[in-house]
């Protein structure tokens, strides 16, 4: 009998609390974001109810500022699978024009992705959702559960989490109270990589590098996906050779300058690089803590 | 993150393949506040070169700014995760950590020292293979040692890495090191902790933490990280007989019916017989379906569809076992329960138990003792409290198959949640079943024994006579019979030496044989109650645990414990058997009281001194008891009255 390899172990860690989560919860829903993470979660979906189809829907909380390719990948990829997708805009974010360049990366972020996450759920009545979320992502992760409880305003207490034992997930919860539930807890970015690789998981193509329209800002590359980028009297977007580590709103998304076109080659750079895949969110920088309090509002 | 860097950009494709196939390592790493545990780990990720340079120059201006190595690295920022814990600078959850060497990919779950936070530790051990135990070497085992090792035994754990932290502080000297490894061994013997390599490290300098260290070249082992990545972990899944707990009924069209899960241990293959437990219904596999294509054969750790060659009847927390070698069945358990609630866990509450994908309702009938974790000794107990280790009996509502935890981690352990806030209050492990249900099935009966006791005028109870041999036992218990027998009742007595010519004659008097002597009179005395009986039993039965097994058996206040009592000395100038003067010339083994243990009863209902009291006395005082029960009703005037058929 072959042992099984670090990612056939983590596969069907995935896989099993998937299932629990179905077997135990009223309406789940599956948090796409479109990344690669999100990929990773919706192919270990596709696996663990085959021959049926992942009994719940795909929701994507846009913010109206993703980059085009995300969008167009999503709704290829959810029509192929013949998922149901829902999208969801905070509509009163959108009817004040909320946006990374009026508003600032913080108030955006607020506004179009924690609350109009919440709207989301509170909106469909979801009482679990799916999330890609990694514990080797960022410190204050590492000691995040499995099976995140949430309470009916959304908020996340360190110290009111449950224990996890064994394989044994508690999913109870009164009505009104969610959790979120983390399946990838456990996988690093090399594996999330080497899965997509093995596995042959379609990505979203920002991820190779390619010649984009790319501007400089406080000395990050950010890509001019649409006329909504301003720029400065005379500037003109210079086009470089360059991808992407993480996906999110354009403006707030940096780009690598890279040749890396193919997995292995993205993979090796990855393995080479020096800093790791967060640098390149804006958001991060912030404080310190700033995940911690956020999450703690309601950020996923 | 540049980690074995010449593959990754010579061969990258060469250095994917050689990942792809690493194992994976998980083990906890237990320490007290000061062991330097943090420093460790910040090690491991730092020297397996898992850290970005952008987390780097942050840990090196935190280092600054709070650190404790007067601006030198401080590794123990790199694991000190939530804002509350930086402040505090102590660690106080559960965080994992994850970084792969060459050959092994390891997940560590990084778990506190801290007293309170036993609950803490017993999580991170759950899905560990090994665990580290550091020890500061300038304060040897401590305490606290001995405690995370009792953990550690507790869950299963049999590897031990014992770090011998900090050797830079004590001048690297070699008989500091094996001063402590000696203790240490010889107290990890008692609790069942034999696989143990010692390790003297430095986790701050580096020394032995990947390569072996040049300042103590007497130490002629491995390194840690050179450990971890060969130990070989005894897979106790692999080589257990096949389970799988059905999480989820995979039916996407009338023609296709699936039980999902993940494999708990052992393998299958299609044509294989299973089991169905507790139904006992049996059905060859038939397939064993994946996304992709089905598989020959499937092994512990994987998650997998089985569909069955019959349609039988399943439902999710059913157990899917090798028919061969099925799984015990039961609802009554003896466990030891790791408590982790502020609210204390009390007998007769009941809780929802979670075992494998199966939700039970369960009661705690009894709470035996608890441990002191800290001393390992065992203490009387009403209640655990937070963070307290007991040894607990449970009741169900329905049977649930298992194994022995010892036996098997994944269908012997389980969680207890708080019925009110849903609350994960408790973590178990079961040790063996108190009665087996399997394949015995409860024949309904219309005449129960309320109808039986009501019309023989009387409540069926046992009243269990315990005590020394030669202390009056079965004078007293006959002398109770002839007065209940004289106003027309219905009893019978059972006789510790009578019974053991007939029923128990293949018995001897070794503890287990004691143990089962007493369990089939408890089983025959319920019967006998369900008769409707007065049941008058008189054995010396000296175990605690034993009479309360026969407590639990009846319904409250149907048992009425009766404590013979009667100093040593007295019932052996007795001897009216001539037994103890056998015994002391060591004729008779294991004879209670003197070479065998006697337990009197903590609580029992009734207490009577033969020493002090008569035998006609101690009658008249005992039926006086039952009378104030309501067990022996007066007999009325129409008493002759019978009913009518």
């Amino acid at each position: 009998m072959a042992a099984l390899t670090h990612l056939q172990r983590l596969e069907a860690e995935s896989i099993h609390i998937m299932r629990e989560v179905v077997a135990t919860c009223d309406k789940p829903v599956m948090l796409y974001s479109i990344g690669k993470d999100s990929a990773v979660m919706l192919h270990l979906a596709m696996k663990a109810f085959y021959p049926s189809k992942p009994p719940f829907p795909l929701l994507h909380v846009d913010t109206t500022w993703k980059f085009k390719e995300m969008i167009s990948f999503r709704d290829e990829h959810a029509a192929a699978l013949g998922l149901d997708l829902l999208v969801h805009i905070n509509p009163e974010g959108l009817a004040q024009g909320i946006g990374p360049f009026s508003h600032g990366s913080a108030v955006h972020t607020d506004v179009m992705k924690t609350q109009g996450l919440k709207q989301a759920l509170d909106k469909y009545q979801f009482d679990a959702a799916f999330g890609g979320a990694r514990r080797d992502e960022e410190k204050s992760r590492a000691k995040e559960r499995i099976f995140s409880f949430r309470s009916a305003q959304h908020r996340w207490d360190p110290k009111q989490q449950r224990p996890e034992l064994w394989r044994l997930y508690n999913a109870r919860k009164h009505k009104g109270e969610s959790i979120r539930v983390f399946p990838l807890s456990n996988w690093t970015e090399l594996d999330i990589w080497q899965y997509i690789y093995l596995e042959g998981i379609p990505i979203v193509p920002l991820y190779f590098a390619k010649e984009r329209p790319v501007v400089s800002r406080d000395g990050t590359l950010i890509m001019v996906d649409d006329d909504r980028m301003p720029l400065a009297p005379g500037e003109k977007p210079m086009m470089k050779n360059v991808r992407f580590r993480t996906l999110g709103c354009y403006p707030l998304t940096g780009a690598i300058e890279s040749i890396a076109d193919t997995l292995p080659a993205i993979i090796q750079e990855m393995l080479l690089t020096k800093s790791s895949e967060r640098q390149g969110r804006v958001i991060d920088h912030d404080s310190n803590a700033s995940m911690e309090r956020k999450k703690q509002e309601g950020y996923f | 993150m540049a980690h074995v860097s010449d593959l990754i950009e010579k061969d990258i494709l060469g250095y994917l393949n050689a990942h792809q196939h690493k194992s994976l390592l998980r083990f906890i790493t237990c320490g007290s506040v000061d062991d330097g545990k943090s420093t460790l780990i910040g090690r491991l990720l730092y020297d397996s070169k898992m850290i970005f340079e952008d987390q780097l120059a942050a840990l090196e201006s935190d280092s600054k700014k709070v650190g404790t190595q007067g601006g030198d690295i401080d590794f123990a920022l790199l694991v000190d995760g939530l804002a509350a814990e930086r402040e505090q600078g102590i660690t106080i959850d559960v965080a994992y950590r994850y970084f792969s060497t060459e050959r092994r990919k390891f997940i560590v779950a990084d778990t506190p020292g801290h007293e309170q936070y036993t609950r803490n530790m017993v999580t991170g051990a759950s899905t560990a293979d090994l665990a580290v135990i550091l020890i500061d070497a300038r304060k040897g085992v401590l305490v606290q040692t001995r405690r995370h090792s009792y953990l550690v035994s507790l869950i299963g754990i049999r590897k031990v890495v014992l770090a011998v932290n900090k050797m830079d502080l004590v001048g690297y000297n070699r008989g500091i090191f094996e001063q402590i490894v000696a203790e240490y061994r010889e107290f990890a013997a008692q609790i069942g902790l034999t696989d143990i390599l010692a390790i003297p490290i430095s986790g701050l300098r580096g020394d032995n933490i990947t390569s072996s260290s040049t300042a103590m070249p007497w130490y002629q082992g491995p390194s840690l990280i050179s450990h971890l990545e060969t130990v070989e972990v005894e897979d106790q899944a692999a080589g257990t007989p096949f389970r799988m707990s059905v999480q989820w009924v995979n039916r996407p069209d009338l023609d296709f019916r699936g039980f999902s899960g993940m494999i708990a241990s052992g393998a299958v293959h299609p044509g294989d017989k299973i089991k169905v437990l507790p139904s006992g219904k049996e059905a060859k596999v038939a397939r064993i379906v994946t996304q992709g294509a089905d598989l020959a054969e499937a092994v512990a750790g994987q998650s997998v569809t089985l569909t069955l060659d019959t349609e039988i009847d399943i439902s999710r927390g059913d157990l899917l076992a090798h028919a061969a070698s099925p799984p015990g069945v039961s609802d009554q358990f003896s466990t030891t329960v790791v408590w982790m609630s502020e609210e204390p866990l009390l007998p007769g509450r009941l809780y929802w138990m979670k075992i494998g994908a199966k939700l039970v309702a369960a009661t705690v009938t009894d709470i035996k003792h608890k441990t002191n974790i800290n001393t390992l000794e065992r203490l009387a107990a009403k209640s655990l409290a937070l963070n307290e280790i007991g040894a607990v009996n449970l009741s169900l509502d329905h049977p649930v198959a298992f194994d022995p935890y010892s036996e098997n981690r994944e269908t012997g352990g389980f969680i207890l949640i708080d019925r009110l806030n849903n609350g994960t209050v408790g973590a178990g492990t079961i040790q063996f079943a108190l009665r087996r249900a399997e394949n015995i099935h409860w024949q309904a009966v219309d005449v129960n024994k309320h109808a039986r006791a009501a019309l023989n005028r009387q409540k069926a109870c046992v009243l269990w006579f315990t005590g020394l041999s030669g202390a009056g036992k079965s004078t007293v218990a006959n002398l109770v019979e002839k007065q209940l027998f004289a106003q027309g009742r219905h009893t019978y007595l059972l006789d510790g030496d009578n019974v053991r010519h007939g029923l128990n004659r293949d018995l001897g008097f070794t503890d287990a044989d004691r143990v089962e002597n007493i369990r089939r009179v408890a089983e025959v005395s319920k019967l006998m109650v369900d008769a409707g009986l007065i049941v008058l039993v008189s054995f010396i039965s000296p175990f605690r645990a034993e009479r309360r097994l026969a407590r639990q058996l009846l319904e409250d206040g149907e048992f009425l414990e009766v404590y013979v009592s009667t100093p040593l000395s007295v019932a052996e100038s007795r001897d009216p058997k001539g037994l103890y003067k056998k015994a002391r010339a060591g004729e008779i083994k294991n004879f209670t009281g003197i070479t065998s243990p006697y337990e009197p009863p903590e609580n029992p209902e009734i207490i009577i001194d033969t020493d002090r009291m008569s035998p006609e006395d101690a009658a008249a005082f005992i039926l006086a008891k039952l009378e104030e029960r309501g067990l022996v009703p007066g007999i009325r005037a129409d008493a002759d009255t019978t009913p009518s058929a």
